[in-house]
């Protein structure tokens, strides 16, 4: 990991492979506790996507943001629980319409 | 029109490009079909549409056009629509479009909507990127929802209220009932997301924490739920490496602090399970280092017993020896914040820090090298020096400014010996001398000059440092410097502390001339060189005509510093070669202006002005009472206009013929400071014998008893100057042959007008009995005229319960001390 270190916040570069992730944190935040946030992330990824790689990430990347919103709200997390961030998400894409639905949906 | 293409598809083109101007063409093409597509308020493809911009936003380029499409779909029934929509205002909104607030309307309607995934979406986006007047319209729907039973519901609706008090503080207020049963829940989620809300209240009012503190005992609570969490068994939804739920360890160690704060019953509420927890916590994955590490913070910023920061600090040495280094870094951050108030117990780490410095990662040797500092003392001065001479060897340029500075910082304040100041001095002058800074420089001539015995082995090693290298510019400054000041020491090869070399003037010439020629030279550099050599002109003897041509030279310098300086020193060799030794004398040693701890400091009894002979030779516009004036007056001859006038010494005759009257006044001519009533430690106007200004002692000049009554005794012993035959120095020495001591001891002395005299301070006012001491008291007595010399004294002092005084003339003076 390197850091360097602004005035007001911290920039954390864990690497996971090939994949580099940057994160930007406050002074009285646990630094340790940053690495883990960000490898509990990652856990929530490879879940979702079964064995994620570069490219489910690339070619998904609105779930990406869908499952970091289920993690993280306003720069603090909101659940510690893999299980129920997942499913959530695994939930929320049922409620998605499927094309049938959404053709004939009216729309307001 | 074809239907949009798919986002894959997008996402699969665009990775096709092989140039960035590839992808350009690829992105303004489609675009230009987003933007017609949306332009036709088709309602089919909008989200794909918005998707799309998403992705092309995310790589760079401009999607604003985008914004409004957003709320359209936040406004649609679908939830694929939904979720695109809030996305996308999450990604290309903020407050400071003012589109943003049409999506207030759209929130609360979702706020309440039937599917809480819908919910979910309005308080995710609400939370992120909520403008205030956002949150003061929805904040109320916020508040509802953080009643709710639901947890999957209120744990959003909790950092949403976080996210609302951090924009509109004044809200704070409202969410209060809220949080009083939030601590009850089993729900992971919403326990977490409490505590970090309990924690943003807590630290951004005093009332409520006080509030918390006294009336909702969160303390107790808190303490509960964390003893819980450490000893219930293996839960598999929130296990990390065996440790259960960290997160909310942490949190709540966090809210721990803020709430143990400045308060003792807090803080020994949770004395226990802070030592609990750092014991027993497993540290050989990182998450449990996380959570060490948040304790440690716990423990130092409440009021914890000593014990316990004891075993903190430990657990940060321990860190010190980890080989991940993040948590080396953590390590050496969080010591550097308690090495002021736990000084010793950091103390006890200090090797391990000092190997540190040799770790490979920049940021950790900056902590180390701060952390190093401030451990220095007296005690471990010599060995923590040595690392950090070494860690300036090696470091990077980025350190070394700050490394110098701080190893003079140091040195300055527990340097064990002179000989090893200046030593360290030279190690970092010729290790890292172009990164010193520049105020480094005159400090440390500062404090050669105050190192009187080690002159002569300080010019040497200056001189061996440059004779190989002169480059490093302050090094080359301070060597100039002292090389104009002791050349001749270092021809004379005097050197007591190191085997003396042999150098001739003309070496030495050779040596600053090269300064003065050489391009790697700074303009000041130069001017120090110049002056140096002007100084040597009266230090050497066989090479003053060599001088004189170097300094005419640079009389049509370039350079206007130079040039100037030339020129002045020029007309010294010329008009006022008889002013140029006395102006180019070894300078006094100077008074610290920083003291700190115990150096030796040499006082002078005066302050001399530094800038004499650095800079031009004394105009009139220098202020009276100026020591340097006084020197010039004092050397006295007829063909110097009086450049200031002293204190007038005309006195008007007594009835007692040309010695004056001594009974109301004195005429101690000299010093500006004069007052009628006599002063007896007048500001000398030469410093004291530390710095002899008459460097040779006349020989044979016989002493004289000039006074001997009652069993005090004063004798007079005289120096004449080789510079200046007008002035005579008379010590006298004050004895004492009574059982009983002489204190208040005051000795006055006149003159004739044709004289002046100056008075410098006496040693003490106590003459002790039985003659086992003396007072002793320079005078200096300036005597153009060359008249026989006379005094009238007159003395006070205090014996055997009685005040004495006495008055006497002094007429026994030798000849050879005044002709």
């Amino acid at each position: 990991v390197c850091s360097c270190s602004l005035s007001c916040f911290c920039l954390y570069f864990p690497r996971y492979a090939s994949l580099y992730f940057c994160c930007a944190i406050e002074d009285q935040d646990n630094e340790l506790l940053t690495l883990e946030v960000v490898h509990r992330y990652v856990e929530l990824l490879d879940r979702y996507f079964g064995n994620v790689c570069e490219l489910d990430i690339i070619f998904n990347f609105e779930k990406a943001y869908f499952i970091l919103d289920e993690f993280i709200i306003g720069g603090e997390v909101q659940d510690t629980s893999k299980r129920s961030a997942v499913k959530a998400i695994e939930d929320s894409d049922m409620l998605q319409e499927t094309v049938e639905e959404y053709m004939n949906k009216p729309a307001f | 029109m074809p239907a949009p293409i798919r986002l894959r598809e997008l996402i699969r083109t665009i990775r096709t490009a092989r140039t960035q101007a590839e992808e350009r063409e690829m992105i303004q093409k489609e675009c230009a079909a987003i933007r017609s597509s949306f332009r036709e308020e088709d309602n089919t493809y909008r989200c794909r549409n918005v998707a799309k911009l998403l992705y092309m936003h995310m790589l760079g380029y401009p999607a604003h056009f985008g914004q409004l499409e957003c709320l359209k779909l936040i406004a649609s029934q679908k939830f694929t629509d939904k979720r695109i929509g809030y996305l996308g205002a999450m990604l290309l909104l903020d407050e400071r479009q003012d589109v943003h607030l049409l999506m207030t309307n759209c929130i609360k309607n979702d706020l309440n909507h039937s599917t809480q995934y819908v919910q979910g979406l309005a308080l995710c986006t609400l939370g992120c990127m909520g403008s205030s007047e956002m949150c003061r319209d929805l904040a109320g729907e916020v508040e509802k929802l953080l009643k709710t039973s639901n947890s999957y519901l209120r744990k959003k609706a909790a950092l949403c209220a976080v996210h609302v008090i951090r924009k509109v503080p004044e809200l704070m207020e409202m969410f209060l009932p809220a949080t009083k049963n939030l601590l009850n829940e089993k729900n992971h989620g919403v326990l977490h997301t409490s505590v970090v809300l309990l924690t943003e209240m807590c630290e951004r009012s005093p009332d409520m924490l006080a509030h918390f503190r006294k009336n909702e005992k969160l303390v107790p609570q808190l303490v509960r739920i964390l003893k819980n969490l450490i000893m219930s068994g293996y839960s598999p939804e929130h296990d990390v490496s065996g440790i259960s739920d960290p997160f909310l360890q942490v949190r709540i160690l966090r809210l721990l602090r803020i709430l143990g704060r400045n308060d003792d019953d807090s803080s020994e509420a949770m004395n226990d399970i802070l030592a609990q927890v750092a014991t027993n916590t497993e540290t050989s994955k990182n998450v449990g280092n996380a959570i060490l590490y948040e304790t440690v913070l716990t423990i130092m910023d409440i009021k914890s017993e000593s014990g316990l920061r004891v075993l903190a600090i430990n657990i940060l040495g321990r860190f010190l020896l980890n080989n991940d280094k993040n948590i080396r870094y953590v390590a050496l951050t969080s010591l550097l914040k308690t090495v002021q108030t736990d000084h010793n117990a950091v103390q006890r780490h200090r090797s391990t820090i000092v190997d540190c410095l040799k770790d490979l990662d920049v940021s950790i040797k900056r902590r180390a090298m701060e952390l190093s500092f401030a451990l220095v003392n007296g005690n471990n001065v010599r060995g923590m020096m040595k690392e950090l001479l070494y860690f300036l060897d090696s470091c990077e340029p980025e350190f070394k400014a700050d490394c110098a500075s701080g190893i003079f910082l140091a040195a300055e304040k527990y340097a064990p010996s002179k000989r090893w100041h200046i030593d360290t001095i030279m190690r970092v002058l010729t290790t890292a001398g172009s990164y010193v800074r520049d105020d480094a420089v005159p400090n440390l001539i500062q404090l050669i000059t105050n190192s009187v015995e080690m002159h002569a082995y300080t010019v040497q090693r200056l001189y061996k440092a440059i004779l190989g290298d002169y480059s490093q510019q302050p090094l080359v400054q301070v060597a100039s410097w002292c090389i104009g000041e002791y050349g001749d020491l270092l021809v004379s090869g005097q050197c007591e502390e190191e085997e003396p070399i042999q150098v001739t003037e003309d070496e030495v010439l050779d040596i600053l001339e090269s300064v003065l020629i050489s391009n790697m030279s700074a303009s000041v550099t130069r001017g120090y060189a110049l002056t140096a050599i002007m100084k040597l002109s009266t230090r050497f003897t066989c090479t003053v005509n060599r001088i004189k041509k170097v300094v005419s030279i640079y009389g049509s310098s370039i350079d206007v510093e130079l040039q100037q300086r030339a020129v002045e020193y020029n007309a010294l060799f010329k008009k006022y070669d008889h002013m140029r030794p006395a102006l180019l004398e070894r300078m006094p040693v100077m008074e610290k202006v920083t003291t700190n701890g115990p150096t030796e400091i040499v006082q002078t009894n005066g302050e001399t002005e530094t800038a004499v002979l650095e800079t031009k030779p004394p105009h009139s516009g220098l202020q009276p009472g100026s020591q340097a004036n006084d020197l010039l007056d004092l050397l006295g001859g007829n063909d110097i206009t009086p450049v200031i006038p002293t204190a007038p010494t005309s006195k008007p005759a007594s009835a007692g013929g040309e010695l004056l009257d001594l009974l109301g006044d004195l005429n101690l001519t000299g010093s500006p400071v004069s007052a009628p009533a006599p002063q007896i430690s007048q500001p000398p106007f030469l410093p004291d014998s530390s710095q002899p200004l008459f460097n040779d002692i006349a020989a044979g000049i016989p002493s004289i008893t000039a006074y001997n009554k009652n069993g005090l005794k004063i004798d007079f012993s005289f120096e004449r100057s080789n510079t200046n035959p007008s002035v005579t120095v008379i010590t006298i020495q004050a004895s004492n042959s009574t059982e009983l001591d002489m204190t208040d001891f005051v000795f006055q002395a006149a003159v004739p007008k044709t004289f002046q005299l100056q008075l410098l301070s006496p040693s003490s006012s106590v003459i002790p009995a039985f003659n086992s001491g003396t007072i002793t008291q320079v005078i200096k007595v300036l005597n153009p005229q060359k008249q026989q010399l006379r005094m009238r004294i007159k003395l006070t002092y205090n014996h055997k319960g009685s005040a004495m005084q006495d008055l006497a003339e002094v007429n026994n003076f030798p000849p050879q001390s005044w002709q």
